[in-house]
């Protein structure tokens, strides 16, 4: 006679009460395939913990981006947002759909360059460049987006008797009338810096002041904002053209665009709260198309957005370590991927599914990672079906940030695989081990013997 | 160890404590761990019973039995009678 299949035995108390008014909670519906391969696959090739990107979802979001913005405005230009995902594969997916670089550092421009990208088509962000940077950046024809007028003066010296010309914007910070106001980077336009910057650029025929950047946050979810942005940008381009009749060519509007994640704390669903890309598009397209710019001076709109377009394209694969319970009596399951490798769990109540099927019966439960700290938490409550140790679990969204934030902390990260258009599986990133890590480590003549 | 006899059990796994008002709900494994323990029958009975009926072995029903012991005694069904 043939066994009956067994589950961890279980008891609940019912509690009487309003229900949820969205309904039972469907989170803990199955995924077992991922872009039609199985977990249990990958994981049994790849291993556990392990993150996995599609490209089909990449090319997708890429595609209905610049359909958003392309459909309202006849000049569009998208760049990819290294620091979000700078693993080559990924930078090299939206290359080929027609991004720009933009990089914040040296080591995303190099890294840009690397991946094949002409230098005029990288935008050289951020408030760390030394003047080695800015003249390799002019020398590659890149744009400059200057952050800070210690830098301006930078390229000025740099510059100095030089017969080139170094293509420049200033990256301009204002008040959108969100809170809290992202005013550490760039010049402000409220109280006159960001005019004070133009005027110091115009000033110098070495410079060639081509565009105008802002970058007012992260995650934001209010479209008004970039309306406003767009304002002011167009505000700052009109009085140039009236003023030194010189006509911008491009304003780029940064990034910011929320993912369908759920911020913690929100009492909705990220799906029903954050905007759409056409939301955004719509927002920013129709303020700078009311804007006063002639048909044939209309600037280009650059658009550096990262999160909406990887969030959902990579998924982390895992297994349960092991289940306990706590002092108060709620389930603690503790799995083996963490805050070390899933950064942005600090910030997002991340979507979690089983892989393998269940019975209904679920339980509320803490999730926490594999690292002795007792930060590592991924969930602080989540419902679940009965979880045993080995149950492989999928964690959705988590394209954006985790896999250049993550730290080697305690554990080694794992692999990073791909998942190609025709279902074909490619290891992006190998897993760190002793040996890559000791390849950094010096240790003194002294002090190798332990005796 | 005793569990409270005049819970009421349906075969669905709904239970119910008269003597406080309180309702509950388990899983198949669960109704017959407490069918077993209203026949009085000890730790390592169970645990035979149970091996030999579902897909399980003695050690992970052991480690499992301690939690699900736990939260009927913190559910106030279960009182060690020792």
């Amino acid at each position: 006679m043939s066994k009956l299949s067994y589950e961890r035995p279980f008891i609940q108390k019912l509690n009487t009460g309003s229900m949820n008014k969205f309904g039972t909670k469907t989170e803990f519906a199955p995924v077992t395939h991922l872009d039609g391969v199985a977990v249990s696959r990958l994981i049994e090739q790849y291993g556990s913990p392990c993150f996995v990107i599609s490209e089909r979802q990449i090319r997708k979001n890429a595609q209905n981006a610049i359909r958003a913005f392309k459909t309202r405005y006849p000049k569009i230009q998208f760049a990819w947002s290294y620091k979000t995902n700078y693993l080559s594969a990924v930078c090299n997916i939206f290359h080929q759909e027609g991004s720009l670089a933009e990089v914040v550092s040296i080591f995303e421009y190099k890294k840009a360059l690397q991946n094949g990208v002409e230098g005029s088509k990288i935008i050289f962000n951020g408030p760390d460049k030394s003047e080695a940077d800015l003249t390799l950046a002019i020398d590659n024809n890149s744009l400059i987006h200057i952050d800070h007028f210690d830098e301006l003066y930078s390229l000025v010296g740099i510059m100095e008797g030089s017969s080139k010309k170094a293509r420049v914007a200033i990256r301009v910070n204002m008040d959108t009338g969100i809170y809290p106001m992202w005013d550490r980077f760039g010049f402000n336009y409220e109280n006159g810096q960001a005019w004070n910057a133009i005027i110091k650029i115009l000033a110098h025929k070495e410079l060639e002041l081509v565009g105008l950047h802002c970058h007012i946050g992260t995650f934001m979810l209010s479209t008004s904002a970039y309306a406003t942005a767009a304002y002011k940008l167009c505000d700052l381009a009109a009085n140039i053209k009236v003023k030194y009749g010189h006509a911008i060519q491009y304003l780029d509007l940064g990034g910011g665009f929320a993912s369908t994640n759920t911020l913690k704390g929100s009492y909705l669903q990220g799906a029903d709260v954050v905007p759409s890309i056409d939301d955004y598009a719509e927002a920013i397209t129709s303020t700078i198309l009311n804007a006063n710019f002639h048909q044939d001076e209309l600037p280009t709109i650059i658009l550096e957005s990262g999160r909406s377009l990887i969030d959902d394209a990579a998924w982390l694969i895992g297994s349960v370590v092991a289940t306990k319970r706590l002092s108060d009596g709620r389930r603690a399951t503790i799995m083996d991927f963490g805050v070390n490798i899933l950064f942005n769990a600090f910030w997002y109540d991340y979507k979690i599914s089983p892989a393998q099927e269940f019975t209904h019966h679920t339980e509320d439960m803490v999730i926490y990672g594999p690292l002795c700290m007792n930060i590592d938490c991924i969930r602080e409550n989540i419902n679940l079906p009965l979880l045993n140790k080995g149950d492989q679990v999928v964690v959705h969204k988590v394209g954006a940030y985790n896999m250049t934030q993550w730290m080697q902390f305690i554990q080694m990260r794992p692999k990073i695989v791909l998942i190609d258009m025709e279902g074909k599986t490619h290891i992006l990133r190998e897993n760190e081990s002793l040996e890559t890590m000791m390849e950094l480590e010096r240790m003194p003549e002294h002090l190798k013997s332990v005796k | 160890m005793q569990i409270n006899k005049n819970i009421a059990i349906s075969d669905s796994g709904f239970i119910f404590n008269p003597s406080s008002g309180d309702s509950f709900s388990t899983n198949n494994v669960g109704l017959e761990i407490i069918r077993l323990l209203k026949e009085n029958k000890s730790k390592d009975e169970i645990i035979t019973e149970i091996v030999t009926k579902f897909s399980t072995d003695a050690s992970t029903l052991d480690k499992d039995l301690g939690d699900f012991f736990l939260m009927l005694r913190s559910y106030q069904l279960l009182s060690d009678n020792d």
